[in-house]
């Protein structure tokens, strides 16, 4: 078998992760981490991307994957940042599974509003549910690692290596699960529906599969960026949250799975840098950096990479 | 249920407005199928413009029952200034591109409109409440409610029934059904299609306006102000049936009434009732309550 550059590339990205980590200020690490937060639910919404379909609502389980996580700290006291991952993704894998009977008989526009309608159902419950913080939100203890309490200076390192561990994690099998014939039906159900179904596949489980690993993917998102932040609000599933993962998946491409996390990552950059410069305008850089890549890469900015090795 | 009375007109007001903030939505996506994100923007410079024009012309000391023109007018002049703009410096390159691509395109351009507004008017919160305060007040039941809400009624009227006049009555109207139906064969048959979504979506994006520019007085207008209002009209667009006039006004109905009986009954579930009514519909008649049959294209 040929040697897969793309799980070399994975591995070297988590080495650099885990030798580079101690070198960066802690304000990096924590772009870092959220960066792979982000990446994760871009991930997800990539494996949706491929098959035609635009989810305006994956913040629902974005949202869900940080309620899970940090209700886990308050009602049980566990603050491990595997466990919230596990919890998180678990959640979100429960309920996109019930919710994709009903999702995948949907296409195109309509898949996206009735996304868009799931999860702003979830930001209605939540902002008025004391219960849950209301608007407020609630706050998430400080993280711990496999039972052990990381000194204050080390929780960033610590959680940007287990963010490393889990987005790099699921980037690989998401790689191997696009090399599956379930994982390599996407492109051709964006293609032409009706051949996939001649050909004997079934198109609504295959997108109900995919739907329900970006969900999961979500939720570990969700979980990772509750305990990094260290408060949940409702606003994690408002729809400019999911506008937001849009954003990221299609700055990104959808030709690899390393491209979400760079488009995070770059995501992240232009957010701070637009903040730092003006900061009433920064919606304004990110309106024009995504209307430039749908106009002129509308295959993302990996393209960019892909042209230039064939060239 | 001695509240019924207010739960209805209430139910009445909301809708009303609800209607005139989501039926240019339902207008633009019938004729040129383009869910627009755009359409909270216009909301908001709506209600900037209104806010601004009313507060500078009562604060000269003009005449305060004049206020209600002059908010009618700025709404227009910031559509007239902004729609044309949008849709022949960008979204006329964009038909051909897929449904959700477009909607995307719309969504960038939210983002920017968004942050164009605050270089306009800045950050700070705009207040006008005099035209509210300027009608008095009614009673019902032996409930007061402020006779400013009638005008949007009345402007929810005016306008429903303004377009169902136009697109039944009119010449230009049936030119309109027939781009709707076929744009190509409409360009074939002489037809100025591009004309057409031009005046479309400016006009759909000035009824948006107008009702930011009516909810000014309302409200204190800060920046973030059509945020809401789109995934609200997303809701009432959707449930009625997206493209349909008459499903909009359907639809601002039943989520009016559910608002209004969830608000008085049980505020907790506000929000969710909405956006359930919204799955509840799109999970039993995906293409709304008064769909249009769409042929299966291969």
């Amino acid at each position: 078998m040929k040697r897969d550059r793309m799980l070399f590339l994975l591995g070297a990205a988590l080495a650099a992760v885990i030798a580079g980590g101690p070198l960066l200020p802690q304000w990096a690490l924590f772009i870092l981490t959220i960066a792979f937060a982000q990446g994760l639910v871009a991930l997800g919404l990539m494996l949706l991307l491929r098959a035609g379909l635009v989810s305006f609502g994956q913040a629902l389980y974005y949202c869900i994957g940080a309620y899970t996580a940090g209700g886990l700290g308050r009602a049980f006291g566990v603050s491990d940042v595997f466990l919230q991952m596990i919890a998180g993704a678990a959640m979100a894998a429960l309920v996109a599974f019930v919710l994709g009977f009903l999702l995948a008989k949907y296409r195109g526009i309509f898949f996206g509003l009735l996304s868009l309608a799931l999860s702003m159902i979830l930001y209605g419950l939540i902002v008025k549910s004391e219960a849950l913080g209301s608007t407020d939100g609630l706050n998430v203890a400080r993280s711990t690692l496999f039972g052990v309490r990381p000194a204050a200076d080390w929780v960033r390192y610590a959680v940007a290596v287990a963010a490393a561990f889990a987005g790099l994690g699921a980037a690989t099998l998401v790689h191997l699960f696009l090399k599956t014939p379930l994982g390599r039906l996407a492109p051709a159900i964006k293609d032409n529906e009706i051949r996939v179904e001649y050909m004997g596949a079934s198109v609504r489980y295959a997108i109900h599969v995919q739907y329900v690993i970006a969900a999961t993917l979500a939720g570990v998102g969700g979980a990772l960026a509750a305990t990094t932040v260290g408060h949940i609000d409702p606003e994690m599933a408002y729809w400019t949250t999911s506008g937001e993962f849009i954003f990221i998946a299609i700055l990104a491409g959808t030709g690899s799975v390393l491209a979400p996390f760079l488009g995070a990552l770059l995501f992240g950059a232009i957010h701070g840098l637009a903040y730092d410069l003006s900061p009433h305008t920064w919606q304004m850089s990110l309106g024009t950096a995504l209307l430039l890549v749908i106009v002129f890469l509308p295959e993302g900015l990996w393209s960019l990479f892909v042209r230039r090795r064939t060239a | 249920m001695d509240q019924i009375g207010p739960v209805v007109v209430d139910g009445i007001i909301y809708s009303a407005w609800l209607f005139i903030a989501a039926v240019g939505l339902t207008l633009i996506y019938g004729v040129m199928k383009i869910v627009n994100v755009t359409h909270g923007s216009f909301y908001a410079l709506g209600a900037y413009a209104g806010a601004s024009a009313a507060g500078a012309w009562l604060a000269r000391g003009y005449p305060p029952m004049l206020s209600y023109a002059v908010l009618l007018l700025a709404a227009v002049l910031v559509t007239l200034v902004f729609a044309p703009l949008i849709e022949r410096g960008l979204l006329r390159f964009m038909y051909a591109k897929d449904e959700v691509v477009i909607l995307l395109i719309t969504y960038a351009l939210f983002l920017i409109l968004e942050d164009t507004i605050k270089l306009i008017w800045g950050v700070d919160p705009y207040f006008v409440a005099q035209p509210y305060a300027l009608l008095g007040s009614f009673e019902i039941g032996g409930l007061r409610y402020p006779t400013y809400n009638l005008i949007l009624v009345g402007l929810a009227l005016v306008s429903g029934g303004g377009l169902a006049w136009i697109l039944r009555g009119t010449r230009v109207g049936k030119l309109l059904l027939t781009v709707i139906h076929d744009p190509e064969m409409s360009r074939a048959m002489g037809v100025n299609v591009g004309r057409f979504y031009l005046v479309t979506f400016t006009f759909g994006s000035m009824l948006a306006a107008i009702a930011g520019s009516f909810t000014a007085p309302t409200v204190s207008v800060v920046p973030g102000l059509g945020v809401d209002v789109i995934v609200l009209s997303f809701a009432v667009v959707v449930i009625g049936g997206l493209g349909s006039v008459p499903g909009a006004a359907l639809g601002a109905v039943i989520v009016g009434l559910a608002r209004s009986v969830s608000v008085h009954y049980m505020p907790q579930v506000e929000l969710f009732v909405i956006y359930s009514v919204m799955a509840v519909v799109l999970a039993f008649r995906p293409r709304g309550l008064f769909s249009l049959v769409e042929p299966r294209r291969i």
